[in-house]
């Protein structure tokens, strides 16, 4: 086998100053670790902050899922993908629930995390007070003596010229009661995501050359007023037109036939997901109906239930797809086919 | 040297007390360690360290304005820049009996202590309204900020304090959401008054006020400053090379040259029967 990268891209020497970024970042919840930020085969703002500690840590055995605001398909999320992979040769997957490791843009994924994943996210401005004070030696300072007057005068200042909070997304957040930090542009419906979950969360900026983390179960508090308290992006009244979520993230989207606007999930794995279990449970449906009456009632009951139990109950049922990522299918086809595989990682020449 | 004597009660303990403050900016030698040493102005001859302030020591008894007159470059500024703790001084101190009974000096306070106190007991406003205001931020913004820093989280009952006081200063209250880049000069130094009370400080700390602005203006500041000592009885330390101003403002007044107090007195005193040379020359020159 030639190779010719080092393993993960990077050589030892800058996954170790990376990794110790990153656990320096894990032992002050919140707080900002500066790195050397390296020069990547991408641009600066497209993801190298989260690419570079996906490469820190990552080990052979991992299983890989990037997405980038919420679809695993898009262009940033699939050229990402193609470079870890070829450097790498992880096994990746579309299934939240069967990654080991996540990479994402502007979205955590709507299935809760378990301790044994991470989720990287991508951060293109580390710094919640930065449009506050400008100068990086003075937000040190701030931090430094916990003075955030600057974060909620901000939301104040929105408050009184609008009549509430207008962050649309990267609505600060306080970590473990000390530090104030940015999410990343995570939707507002996205950070309560973060607070007590038991994933690990890692947060990457590559050109503003910051590390920072959350790790599981701390707390992770949205800033607020007391008589103007936090308040989500409400999707009331609205479904996903495909899979008939509620209450999750949604991509507002036009039928171009008849010019109206629908919802959709802004998750495709997720919608994927749900789109399946709906089609397992017509189909069952549909079965039972052929099969008349013979069956007693309770069973029919009893069986029936996978329709309307929550997702990360089913997962070990579900295919865990692999896939290379030049070969980028419709996961919904994927599951269609619904062979289960092993996933083992290949080794790439 | 004179001292005040009469007009403040001898029994009354001084509000704010500083004491011998200094402030140089250079290596500083042992020729001008000397306190008595002789520099060009305020700059050493030998090695060149600025010393912006000298050994200045002032009273606040409650309820008093204190004047500060002095040519530009003469340390006034940096002496209040020392008091609020914008400036770090080399040597000397501050203490007020709010704090610890007077027995804590505020220069050596941690920088948490330094904010709670500049944000409760210190209202600051400058000399140019770009120090004290966040431009961009509305004029109701600008004037919460201190409450928010205080630990304040509710939002109407810092818009209800910010529009009184807006109201206090006289600024129409439709312009109370407008950042204060879009206001004329006299209304920026008025939100920045209005800021500096929010939190209903004992002692105001005010430099040139008054500068630049037009004599109608700056008879309406005046005039609400006199209001603020009347009605809230506040302490003031008021800066200014305005003899006028400080004439009508001030009890006693010192006076500051190359960064030395060269004159102390009652206000009325030093402007009728100035002492030294330079307050003669002041004195004057304007009136």
């Amino acid at each position: 086998m030639r190779q010719l990268y080092n393993f993960a891209f990077f050589d030892e020497g800058s996954k170790r100053e990376i990794r110790r970024a990153i656990l320096k970042g894990i032992a002050i919840p919140g707080y900002q670790v500066p790195f050397a930020s390296r020069e990547m085969p991408i641009g600066r703002g497209w993801g190298t902050g989260g690419l570079q500690i996906t490469l820190a840590i990552i080990g052979r055995d991992e299983v890989l899922k990037v997405i980038d605001q919420g679809h695993d398909g898009s262009v940033n999320a699939v050229n990402i993908k193609k470079l870890i992979c070829a450097t790498t040769g992880v096994a990746l997957t579309e299934d939240t629930a069967a990654a080991s490791l996540i990479q994402s843009r502007h979205r955590i994924p709507e299935e809760p995390l378990s301790e044994q994943q991470v989720l990287v996210l991508q951060v293109p401005t580390p710094e919640p007070l930065r449009d506050i004070e400008a100068r990086e030696q003075v937000t040190q300072r701030l931090h430094a003596e916990a003075d955030y007057t600057g974060a909620w005068l901000g939301l104040f200042e929105q408050v009184v010229r609008y009549g509430s909070a207008t962050t649309g997304a990267d609505h600060p957040v306080l970590v473990n009661g000390r530090y104030v930090m940015a999410p990343s542009p995570i939707p507002r419906l996205d950070n309560h995501k973060l607070d007590h979950v038991a994933n690990l969360t890692l947060l990457g900026a590559g050109r503003e050359k910051k590390i920072y983390a959350v790790p599981p179960y701390t707390s992770v508090k949205s800033l607020d007023f007391e008589d103007y308290p936090f308040v989500t992006e409400t999707f009331e009244g609205r479904e996903c037109r495909v899979c008939g979520a509620k209450g999750v993230y949604f991509d507002e989207l036009v039928d171009e036939a008849s010019g109206k606007t629908y919802h959709q999930c802004n998750d495709t794995n997720y919608c994927h997901k749900r789109q399946l279990e709906r089609r397992q449970f017509e189909e069952q449906q549909s079965e039972r109906r052929q099969l008349g009456t013979q069956q007693p009632a309770a069973q029919q009951l009893g069986d029936s239930d996978t329709g309307a139990e929550p997702l990360e109950a089913q997962h070990p049922e579900m295919p865990l797809e692999r896939q290379q990522p030049a070969a980028q299918q419709p996961a919904a086809q994927q599951h269609e086919k619904r062979q289960p595989r092993l996933i083992a990682p290949e080794v790439t020449a | 040297m004179r001292r005040a004597t009469s007009t403040s009660a001898t029994l009354e303990a001084p509000l704010l007390k500083v004491r011998e403050l200094t402030c140089s900016f250079g290596p500083g030698c042992s020729y001008c360690a000397d306190r008595d040493a002789i520099l060009e102005r305020n700059m050493c001859p030998r090695c060149g360290t600025i010393h912006a302030l000298r050994q200045v020591s002032l009273d606040v008894y409650p309820g008093e304005i204190i004047g500060i007159v002095g040519e530009s470059g003469s340390g006034k500024s940096t002496l209040m820049r020392c008091i609020c703790f914008d400036q770090q001084p080399s040597s000397g101190s501050v203490t007020t009996g709010l704090v610890e009974n007077g027995t804590v000096d505020l220069l050596a306070c941690s920088p948490q202590q330094k904010r709670a106190i500049r944000n409760t007991i210190f209202g600051m406003v400058y000399q140019n309204p770009w120090l004290g205001l966040r431009m961009d931020f509305s004029a109701l913004s600008n004037i919460a900020e201190q409450m928010i820093a205080s630990g304040n989280r509710k939002v109407e009952e810092m818009r209800t304090r910010g529009l009184s006081l807006l109201e206090q200063v006289n600024i129409p209250l439709r312009r109370a959401s407008d950042p204060p880049r879009e206001f004329s000069g006299g209304m920026q130094q008025r939100v920045q008054i209005a800021k500096a009370l929010s939190n209903n400080p004992p002692i105001l700390l005010l430099d040139e006020v008054t500068t630049g602005l037009d004599l109608s203006v700056q008879a309406k500041v005046l005039d609400l400053i006199l209001r603020l000592r009347r009605d809230l009885d506040v302490s003031m330390v008021v800066v200014s090379h305005d003899l006028a101003v400080i004439r009508m403002l001030a009890q006693r007044t010192s006076v500051m040259l190359d960064g030395k107090v060269i004159e102390q007195g009652l206000t009325d005193q030093i402007l009728e029967d100035p002492q030294e040379r330079y307050t003669q020359q002041l004195v004057h020159s304007l009136l």
